[in-house]
C-alpha cells in the first residue's frame, strides 16, 4: 500500500437549513479508489469543481470522508487521534500565497509551524535552515514576506511545509497566481524536493505544461478518477482530455492534429524536442538534401 | 473614441529616497474598435498603466488625451471618464457586496443617476452581453463558481456602457474552459459592439488567439507595439526580459533553422499545422 490511499472514497457536501433539515447534497467525491505511491510525483488535474480539491482536503483531514476511507501512512484520516500525526506527514499549500503567510520576518514564518508543535528551539533553527535551503531561499530568511514576489511567496509557503518534515506536499494551484517566472520557480523547486528530498508530491494544476514531467498523471470528472497513467499515455488522448474540459499542451495538440491529417509522426509528444525529433525525417523525406540534423 | 498617452511618466515616492519610475515616457494611441493585449512580466508598469487611463492615478508627468482632451485638464469630468472606460481589475469578483447578482450589476448604472428603469435594463443587458443565466440573478453573489462571480464583476462594469474595456487578467484562477468562455465573451463584446479591449495577460498563447496589437512593457517602459506577430518574432528579446512567445512560434523556428522552409510568421497551432501541412502535401495530397 503506498504513502496515501483512498478506497471507495464518497464525500458529499451537506447544506442544511436553520433547523438543521437537509436542504441539499452535492456529491464532490464519488466511490474514488486511488494509491499513491512514496516518493512518487503525481499531477491531478480536472476541470473546477470535478472533485479535485476535495480530494485533497480529505489527504489531511480537513474533510473527512463521508463514505469510504483515505490512509496516510497507514492511519485512517477519520481517526480523530491521527489527524495531527497526519497534518505533519501531509503537507498543504494553497492557491493564494498572501492567505499563507504570517510570519513578520521570512525566518519566522518558516519556523511557525514547528514552533507550534513544540519542536526544541534549537532543531526548529536547524528547520528552518534545511526548509530555506532546500526551497532556494536562505538569502532572503531576514526579509519581510511582504516585499517578496508571488513566486518567492509561495517558495516561503512550501518551506514552512517542508519545516513539518513531511513525507507528502499536496499543492493545490500553487502558480494559478502568479506570472510566468513565478511559476517556473516554484515548479522547479517542488521538482527538486521531489527528486533530491524524496517526497511525495501531489499537484493539482490547470497548466499542462507543469505535469508533463510528473511520473503519474490523474484526471478527474464529475468526482471520479477517469484517466490514469504515465504523461504520455494521458496526453496522447487529446480528444478525451477536451471532454474532460482540459487543455492540451501546444506541441501535443499541434503533433496530434497532425497525426489526424495523415503525418506519420509518433502518438503522445509531449516536448518540442520530440516534435522535432518526429518531424524532421518526415521534411527530408519531401525536401531531400535541404534538412539538416 | 481615442485614448492616447504622451510621454507617460509615473514615479513612486517622488523626491524621497525610495523613488522609482513605474512609467517612463510610454507613447501610443488606441483608437476605436482596437483589441490590445497588454504584456509585460509583475512589476512592469502595466497595471499602473491602466490605472492611468481612466484617471484613477494622476500622471507625474506627461499627459493622457481621452478623444484628444486631457483628461486632467481643468473642469474635465473624471466621473464621465470613468462611466467611457470601463475598468475590470484583477480578481474583480472580491468586490462583489450586494445581496443577489442583479442588485449588484445595478449598483454602478444607479450611481449615474439613471432611472430605475434605465438601470434595471441595462443591468439585464450587461448579464445576457457576458452570458449569464436568469436563474442566478436572485442569487447570492457568492454562492456561484469563480467563473461566475467573474461575470457578474464585468457585468458590472458593462452596465456602465463603457466605449473602451479594460481588463487586468480576467482570466487568472480559472480553469481553461472558465478561460475560453470569458475571453469569447470579450471577443464578442469587441467584435458585435465594437468596444476596444484592453486585455492585460500573462498568456502568450491567449494574446495570439484574441489580441490584434501587442504592446509589451518592461521596466516601466513601452518596449514594443505591434501585431503580435511582429511582437512575436522578437521572441529572444522577449525571454531577455522574462517573457516569451507562444510555444508554437518555438516550433517554427526550430524547423526553420533546420531547413524546413516554413514561414517564421506564425503564432497558433491552427496556423502552424495549415503551414506544415500545405509543405508536406504539395504534390502527394493534393
Amino acid at each position: 500500500m503506498g504513502i496515501i490511499k483512498a478506497s471507495r472514497l464518497v464525500f458529499d457536501y451537506i447544506k442544511r437549513d436553520e433547523d438543521e433539515n437537509i436542504q441539499e447534497v452535492d456529491r464532490a467525491i464519488d466511490h474514488l479508489d486511488v494509491d499513491i505511491e512514496k516518493g512518487s510525483f503525481v499531477a491531478i488535474l480536472g476541470h473546477n469543481g470535478s472533485g479535485k480539491s476535495t480530494f485533497a482536503k480529505q489527504i489531511n483531514g480537513i474533510l473527512t470522508p463521508t463514505e469510504g476511507t483515505v490512509w496516510v501512512s497507514d492511519r485512517s484520516t477519520a481517526e480523530e487521534e491521527a489527524v495531527w500525526e497526519i497534518r505533519k506527514k501531509a503537507g498543504m499549500v494553497f492557491q493564494n500565497p498572501d492567505n499563507q503567510i504570517i510570519g513578520n520576518v521570512v525566518e519566522e514564518d518558516v519556523g511557525f509551524g514547528p514552533e507550534n508543535i513544540g519542536v526544541p528551539t534549537e532543531e526548529i533553527w536547524r528547520r528552518v535552515d534545511e526548509s530555506l535551503k532546500a526551497v532556494g531561499m536562505t538569502a532572503y530568511r531576514y526579509k519581510s514576506p511582504n516585499k517578496l514576489s508571488g513566486g518567492q511567496k509561495q517558495r516561503v509557503a512550501i518551506a514552512g511545509v517542508m519545516a513539518m518534515r513531511p513525507e507528502c506536499i499536496i499543492l493545490d494551484e500553487p502558480t494559478a497566481m502568479l506570472d510566468p517566472n513565478g511559476r517556473k520557480e516554484v515548479i522547479r523547486t517542488i521538482g527538486e524536493l521531489n527528486r533530491k528530498e524524496g517526497i511525495t508530491v501531489l499537484l493539482i494544476t490547470h497548466y499542462m505544461e507543469e505535469v508533463i514531467w510528473a511520473d503519474r498523471v490523474i484526471v478527474m470528472d464529475d468526482g471520479k478518477l477517469v484517466m490514469d497513467g504515465a504523461p504520455k499515455e494521458i496526453f496522447s488522448q487529446v480528444d478525451q482530455l477536451k471532454q474532460y474540459r482540459l487543455d492540451v499542451p501546444q506541441v501535443t495538440e499541434l503533433a496530434h492534429g497532425l497525426r489526424q491529417a495523415g503525418v506519420e509522426i509518433p502518438k503522445g509528444i509531449l516536448s518540442r524536442k520530440e516534435l522535432l525529433q518526429a518531424l524532421l525525417p518526415v521534411f527530408e523525406e519531401r525536401f531531400p538534401g535541404q534538412i539538416t540534423r | 473614441m481615442s485614448i492616447r498617452a504622451e510621454n507617460l511618466t509615473y514615479v513612486y515616492g517622488q523626491g524621497t529616497a525610495m523613488e522609482q519610475y513605474a512609467l517612463r515616457n510610454v507613447n501610443f494611441e488606441i483608437l476605436d474598435g482596437e483589441f490590445v493585449g497588454l504584456i509585460g512580466h509583475t512589476g512592469s508598469g502595466k497595471s499602473t498603466l491602466i490605472q492611468h487611463l481612466n484617471g484613477l492615478i494622476k500622471p507625474t508627468g506627461g499627459t493622457v488625451y481621452y478623444d484628444g482632451v486631457d483628461i486632467h485638464s481643468e473642469g474635465y469630468s473624471l466621473r464621465e471618464l470613468r462611466s467611457k472606460v470601463g475598468l475590470v481589475f484583477q480578481y474583480p469578483e472580491h468586490q462583489l457586496f450586494e445581496v443577489d447578482v442583479f442588485s449588484d450589476v445595478c449598483y454602478g448604472p444607479k450611481n449615474l443617476g439613471l432611472t430605475k428603469e434605465e438601470t434595471e435594463q441595462r443591468a439585464r443587458d450587461a448579464l445576457r452581453l457576458v452570458g449569464l443565466e436568469e436563474r442566478y440573478w436572485e442569487q447570492s453573489p457568492f454562492e456561484l463558481s469563480g467563473g461566475q462571480k467573474r461575470r457578474v464583476a464585468i457585468a458590472g462594469v458593462l452596465a456602465m456602457n463603457p466605449r473602451v474595456l479594460i481588463l487586468d487578467e480576467p482570466t487568472a484562477g480559472l480553469d481553461p474552459r472558465g478561460r475560453d468562455e470569458i475571453l469569447d465573451e470579450i471577443r464578442e463584446l469587441h467584435s458585435e459592439r465594437n468596444m476596444s479591449i484592453i486585455l492585460v495577460s500573462h498568456s502568450m498563447e491567449d494574446m495570439a488567439k484574441y489580441a490584434g496589437r501587442l504592446m509589451v512593457m518592461n521596466q516601466g517602459e513601452k518596449v514594443f507595439d505591434g501585431s503580435p506577430r511582429e511582437v512575436f518574432e522578437h521572441y529572444r528579446e522577449l525571454e531577455a526580459i522574462g517573457l516569451a512567445a507562444p510555444e508554437v512560434t518555438y516550433i517554427v523556428h526550430e524547423l526553420r533553422d533546420h531547413g524546413v522552409p516554413i514561414g517564421d510568421d506564425i503564432t497558433t497551432v491552427e496556423e502552424a499545422q495549415k503551414a506544415i501541412l500545405k509543405l508536406l502535401g504539395g504534390g502527394n495530397h493534393d
